[in-house]
């Protein structure tokens, strides 16, 4: 179908209201730059879900972060989004006499932690499937290596288990902010660069499981419009379909898979807004430990007073209906973790005017 | 030879390194008198534009230019961007120690060079030194003329008028982190002075409304500022929005938008619909505009807004906070 006629397709949706949650961050980005919630008819209402990576981490792991690039000779290597999420009471770029190195490949800290031996640098392995193979590249190369100097402080997450947590019903229907709101997810557009990893097949098994259809999309307009008409023309059956077919198998990238499972085993992994999911996470295994920089047990969930980040992490909430929305919190000085990053749902209904 | 804080003595150091470095390169009749202020002929105008800027890049050289290019292209454009006609500039260095005379050097011969192109001649200076690592900070101040009868700002765009961009978005932003990151691609700076370009165009009579050179905030800052002034909408097509390979992929990849890099050799010009094509022709057949293009119309409203390829529309606000790259 071309693009024109998928837009037209959709605006002629008339069937029942439905909301549909896209779960990853960079699809709420493209989702955004592409004006596509402009073009949907009242009754589609799209809305972002738990799958940027830096929104759903919590406070403790900040926390210890903050601890360590004030540690005598540690320095804490991050990407750049990071270093604004705010921990119990700050965040590591405003922390005086944080030792922070912002980097844009992971790959940067072998060449920081050999040139400077006698710091111990710490890397924010903060990220979801997609990053994680990178993670068990960079492990593999300290290794090789013989750097003893680089560690990881892991803020690992997995796809499918906090999807089933949104699923839960007594999880949706409670303490919404408002009380009509996405009562319930009617569809999932499910995460592109994830399923590249884990293959479409473990959104099927997850369709089956929750009884809603997943639509694994790419990141340009017709693959993400051709999955929003998939999803609603569905009338709820419980199917995937792969709209990203040129990097997403049913099965997932095998080798990477592999290289994951090498040095990081399954986890019960604590996410911003929502608690202790079991088995949502990644860690070290039990063999590699001596690289991790204490990253067990944090779990503390701190969140700022009257920030509905964790509400709006579960798509139980607007970000506009936040109330310090646009007003104490905006992306020049960010409470919650949703308006600092480029990926977040907040960010993204502020800078666009996203409705 | 490396620059102590003796050069900043204001002794015969002092003297030496102005004379041997910086007038042997600015070298004109009013700079040669080394008085403590130059005196300047008003010419027959009644208005003096005036503004200034301050220039602290790192890496001082980078593809496709330097600081020295950039701080007279840099205030020379500020002035046309009122319309004004540039004639004069100061220059105050601010010199770590450590640095190179060599590298003072170069910065003053590309200064000289741009300024010849830009039309105007550097009449007063400075140079102080400080102790430092080898940095090096400019200071430039532009005086130009405006000719009877020419307002330009960013208050007078008018309801019917097409927005047009004088070339690619994101080069000289794209330059600079490259250089920083050590990431090798084909993007260059496109610092440069707009005189000939934005002469042209007022010679030929086109009706200006408002200009801005496209810097530091990408165009979706500088056109939410001429949105609120004017009090109009401001309405951008996305596929017009011309790109270069090189900077659409270096954006890609960081996942940084063309519409908050800056650039330094780029203006935006909102001017009545009917004299669009004219104006794009003149841009276009003038150094540094072949990529021009009209990107956008202006209506009754408030803000900005983007049409996306889809049809879809977004509203495109000022930088915010300073754009860290994304984490995957």
């Amino acid at each position: 179908m071309r693009t024109a006629d998928l837009v037209q397709a959709i605006a002629a949706y008339d069937g029942k209201p439905l909301t549909i949650m896209e779960v990853c961050g960079t699809h709420t980005a493209a989702i955004s730059e592409c004006g596509i919630p402009s073009l949907l008819p009242s009754t589609i209402r799209l809305i972002s879900g738990p799958g940027c990576p830096v929104c759903v981490t919590v406070s403790a792991y900040i926390d210890r972060l903050i601890q360590l690039a004030t540690s005598p000779n540690t320095c804490v290597v991050s990407f750049g989004d990071v270093l604004r999420v705010k921990g119990s009471s700050g965040d590591l770029r405003s922390t005086k006499g944080a030792r922070v190195e912002m980097v844009y490949t992971p790959f940067r800290a072998l060449e920081l932690a050999e040139s400077d031996p006698y710091t111990t640098f710490v890397f924010a392995a903060v990220g979801f499937e997609t990053t994680a193979p990178l993670y068990a590249l960079l492990v593999e190369q300290i290794i090789a290596r013989g750097i003893d100097n680089l560690k990881l402080l892991t803020a690992l997450k997995t796809m499918p288990a906090v999807i089933r947590t949104l699923c839960q019903e007594d999880n949706t229907g409670g303490n919404a902010c408002t009380a009509d709101f996405f009562s319930t997810i009617d569809g999932f557009i499910a995460p592109g660069h994830v399923a590249t990893v884990t293959g479409s097949a473990l959104f099927g098994e997850l369709a089956q499981e929750v009884g809603k259809p997943f639509a694994v999309a790419g990141f340009t307009a017709p693959s993400l419009l051709a999955a929003i008409l998939a999803l609603a023309g569905s009338a709820g059956r419980a199917e995937v379909y792969n709209f990203y077919p040129s990097a997403v198998t049913a099965e997932g990238n095998l080798e990477a898979l592999a290289k994951v499972d090498r040095y990081f085993e399954p986890c019960n992994a604590a996410w911003r807004g929502l608690g202790t999911i079991p088995h949502s996470g990644l860690r070290l295994r039990e063999a590699f430990a001596h690289l991790d920089a204490g990253s067990d047990a944090l779990t503390a969930d701190h969140i700022p007073a009257g920030c509905h980040c964790g509400q709006v992490i579960a798509g139980k909430c607007a970000p506009a209906n936040c109330p310090m929305f646009g007003k104490a919190c905006t992306p020049e000085s960010p409470i919650g973790a949703c308006m600092v990053s480029m990926e977040g749902a907040c960010y993204h209904h502020y800078i666009n005017d996203r409705r | 030879m490396k620059i102590t804080l003796a050069e900043g003595a204001g002794g015969v150091s002092t003297a030496r390194l102005i004379s041997e470095v910086f007038a042997k390169h600015f070298q004109n009749p009013i700079l040669a008198g080394m008085e403590d202020a130059a005196v300047l002929p008003t010419e027959s105008f009644s208005q003096i534009a005036l503004t200034t800027d301050s220039f602290v890049v790192t890496p001082l050289f980078f593809k496709g230019g330097d600081i020295g290019r950039l701080a007279v292209a840099g205030t020379v454009n500020d002035l046309l961007m009122r319309g004004a006609t540039p004639r004069y500039l100061t220059a105050a260095f601010i010199i770590e120690t450590g640095t190179d005379t060599d590298t003072l050097e170069k910065i003053a011969r590309s200064m000289a060079e741009t300024a010849k192109e830009a039309g105007v001649l550097i009449v007063a200076g400075d140079t102080k030194v400080v102790e430092g690592d080898g940095q090096v900070f400019i200071n430039t101040t532009g005086v130009g003329f405006v000719p009877a009868g020419v307002e330009i700002s960013a208050s007078r765009a008018e309801v019917g008028d097409v927005v047009l961009l004088s070339g690619t978005l994101g080069d000289h932003h794209a330059a600079l982190l490259s250089a920083r990151m050590g990431i090798e691609n084909a993007v260059e700076s496109d610092a440069a002075p707009l005189t000939a370009m934005v002469q042209e165009l007022l010679s030929a009579g086109i009706r200006l409304h408002a200009m801005r050179d496209v810097t530091r905030g990408g165009l979706g800052t500088v056109l939410t500022e001429i949105a609120e002034a004017s009090g109009v909408q401001i309405e951008l097509e996305e596929e017009s929005l011309p790109l270069t390979p090189a900077v659409k992929s270096f954006c890609g990849l960081l996942g940084l938008s063309p519409l908050y890099m800056g650039n330094e050799g780029k203006l935006i010009a909102l001017l009545p619909a009917e004299e669009a094509e004219r104006a794009i022709e003149i841009v276009r057949s003038s150094p540094y505009g072949k990529n021009a293009a009209i990107i956008g119309t202006v209506a009754a409203g408030d803000g900005v807004i983007l049409r996306t390829p889809l049809g879809g529309r977004r509203k495109i606000g000022p930088l915010v906070g300073e754009g860290l790259p994304r984490i995957c």
